[in-house]
């Protein structure tokens, strides 16, 4: 498998990462490495298998709907970058 | 003080409970020590004030005759671990001057326990990587050096690689670590300590910043058997924060360390003989079933077919399961904020700034596998192929109790090398991974020296929640091993 510069740029886009123009060539070297390197999972017959979904076995636990926590405002801004007013802030979305 | 910092946990506990030193004296002596071993890099954030204040309100609890299973002890904790007011970086730069509001139940546990923290350990940015190098803060440096090249610096391991160092060089009686795909193990093994990471659900995970959330699971790692023991007692347990934590009893690990391992059965998988493994590694590993053999365990051959495939496995899951956690990383809740033209682009710039090179390769891996078009042939394909990894554990131990096998396909290597290309860096964890796929326990403990002096590991691996076998087993191989060696100037 190869990825080409226009689909590493695409799934940069995916992640929300910007890669300069001049890295996405090495970038999409190294990926295709990778995917090259897990491709021989195709060797596997997994017929009929299914997917390991859980570590251990057992259910999720389930538990009541209700409130146990609040009133933390301060502690939930406190490591905002750009707080303000009791608010995260970003830049303006709406025009 | 340097004889204090050369005491094990449980040789120190014995000593503060008669009286001989108190927890202030062990903690500064630690500290002196930390102070004098910054070289190594070991710690990015260290905690002296609250340390010794911690260390005092000790002394005050063991006066009342409220003393905890550590209390005391003074501990190094892993990066990742979120504690209240304190620096928690990951290693990365994108967590810039994040102090969490909250307490990771981990170290909760380990602060109930009495245990005292020093400061906090580096580590792989986000615990990704295999020699420490990718930190943010610089690597780590291994206290060990070869004969050969005594000028060379040699990786301590990663992701846990602060931690491993640290132990190794007598400045934490014990340190937190992570293990996702050998993080604690391969890292104790190349520091000549022991770790273990624990059965997944074992420990909480609740408060430790997710890399993988399905294989992340924290351990102790420290210089014995028992020393991990006493640690694992304190950290586990179930919490109802974590919904992957397990609602099971945590029995005393220390009173497994019983000696008498006379009728085991011990696997030796013939798929952990590759071609091309060093001499070396094969020499320490049949030395170890000598010693179980002696001890009155019986060696079975057994097959684990499925091994050659745990790697590209991880590879797709570890990634995928990244992506998804490191998406909150957005620039508006906490750490880095690089100011961008819409919301978009402040996203963009914010992660290309705050991510390094190793963290990116493995966001942008895990978002091709997730996305549309792909998910089935890569995501879902190695969810299956973990299942039959899987499979091979379960029906190995039908017939055997535990299994043995190296930790590390070789001894600590020099900073710099094996780092042009990120598949042979994996490769380090080729003995490590299965296990973590499976979610079961596996131990390191130094078994040897190489040729050059290094310290080589051997995993033990057991049954889910069968931790007091491992140790057990560990225990004898640690008295038949007599691993005395000591990384220079400690």
């Amino acid at each position: 498998m190869s990825l080409d510069k226009s689909t590493v740029r695409a799934i940069a886009e995916l992640a929300r990462i910007e890669v300069p123009d001049e890295e996405l060539d090495h970038l999409a070297g190294e990926l295709s490495n990778i995917l090259t390197f897990v491709e021989q999972l195709s060797e596997v017959n997994t017929d009929g298998v299914a997917p390991m979904t859980s570590v251990a076995a057992m259910t999720l636990p389930m538990r009541k709907d209700e409130v146990t926590d609040g009133n933390q405002a301060d502690a939930v801004l406190a490591n905002a970058p750009d707080g303000a007013d009791g608010f995260f802030t970003v830049p303006k979305v709406v025009e | 003080m340097t004889s204090l910092t050369n005491l094990t946990i449980a040789e120190a506990r014995d000593r503060l409970a008669k009286g001989e030193f108190t927890a202030v004296e062990l903690t500064r002596a630690h500290l002196d020590a930390m102070a004098a071993k910054r070289a190594l890099n070991a710690y990015i954030t260290e905690t002296p004030e609250l340390a010794l204040e911690a260390a005092k309100a000790s002394d005050m609890r063991r006066q009342a005759g409220q003393a905890g299973i550590l209390e005391g002890i003074p501990l190094g904790i892993k990066d990742l671990f979120c504690t209240k007011g304190v620096l928690t970086t990951a290693a990365s730069h994108i967590l810039d001057g994040f102090k969490p509001q909250y307490e990771s139940t981990v170290t909760a546990n380990l602060a109930r326990a009495g245990a005292v923290s020093l400061g906090k350990l580096n580590l792989d940015e986000f615990a990704m990587g295999s020699a420490n190098i990718t930190s943010h803060h610089g690597p780590v440096e291994n206290p060990w050096k070869s004969k050969s090249d005594p000028a060379k610096k040699l990786v301590p391991g990663g992701s846990s690689g602060g931690s491993a160092a640290a132990v190794a060089a007598r400045i934490a009686m014990g340190a937190t670590g992570t293990d996702t795909g050998g993080s604690i193990r391969q890292p104790a093994a190349f520091c000549g300590i022991t770790g273990i990471k624990p059965t997944y659900g074992r420990c909480s995970r609740w408060g430790i910043v997710a890399f993988a959330s399905s294989l992340d699971q924290a351990g102790p790692m420290a210089r014995t058997v028992r020393d991990c023991a006493i640690m694992l007692e304190a950290m586990a347990g179930h919490d109802p924060k974590d919904s992957t934590s397990a609602p099971m009893p945590v029995p005393s690990f220390e009173k497994a360390l019983t000696g008498d391992i006379r009728g085991l059965k011990v696997g030796i998988p013939t798929e952990y003989r590759p071609d091309g493994l060093s001499p070396e590694i094969e020499t320490v590993w049949e030395q170890g079933v000598e010693w179980l053999k002696a001890a009155g365990a019986t060696p079975v051959e057994i097959s684990l077919p499925h091994t050659k495939y745990a790697l590209p496995t991880y590879y797709i899951i570890a990634p995928a399961e990244a992506s998804s956690n490191l998406a909150r990383y957005d620039g508006v809740r906490f750490g880095l904020r690089v100011p961008g033209t819409s919301l978009d682009d402040m996203y963009k710039k914010t992660r290309a700034a705050g991510f390094g090179k190793e963290v990116r390769r493995r966001i942008l891996i895990g978002t091709y596998a997730l996305s549309a078009g792909y998910y089935d042939a890569y995501y879902a394909k190695a969810q299956k192929v973990r299942a039959l990894i899987a499979e091979d554990f379960r029906k190995a131990f039908e017939s055997v109790d535990i299994i043995l096998t190296p930790t590390a396909p070789s001894a600590a290597f020099g900073i710099g090398e094996n780092d042009d290309d990120p598949v042979t860096m994996w490769l380090n964890d080729v003995f490590t991974i299965p296990t973590s796929l499976a979610g079961l326990p596996g131990l390191s403990l130094p078994a040897g020296l190489s040729a050059d002096g290094l310290p080589l590991g051997l995993q033990l691996i057991g049954r889910p929640f069968d931790e007091e076998t491992v140790f057990k087993v560990a225990g004898v191989m640690e008295d038949a091993a007599r691993f005395t060696a000591m990384p220079e100037g400690v």
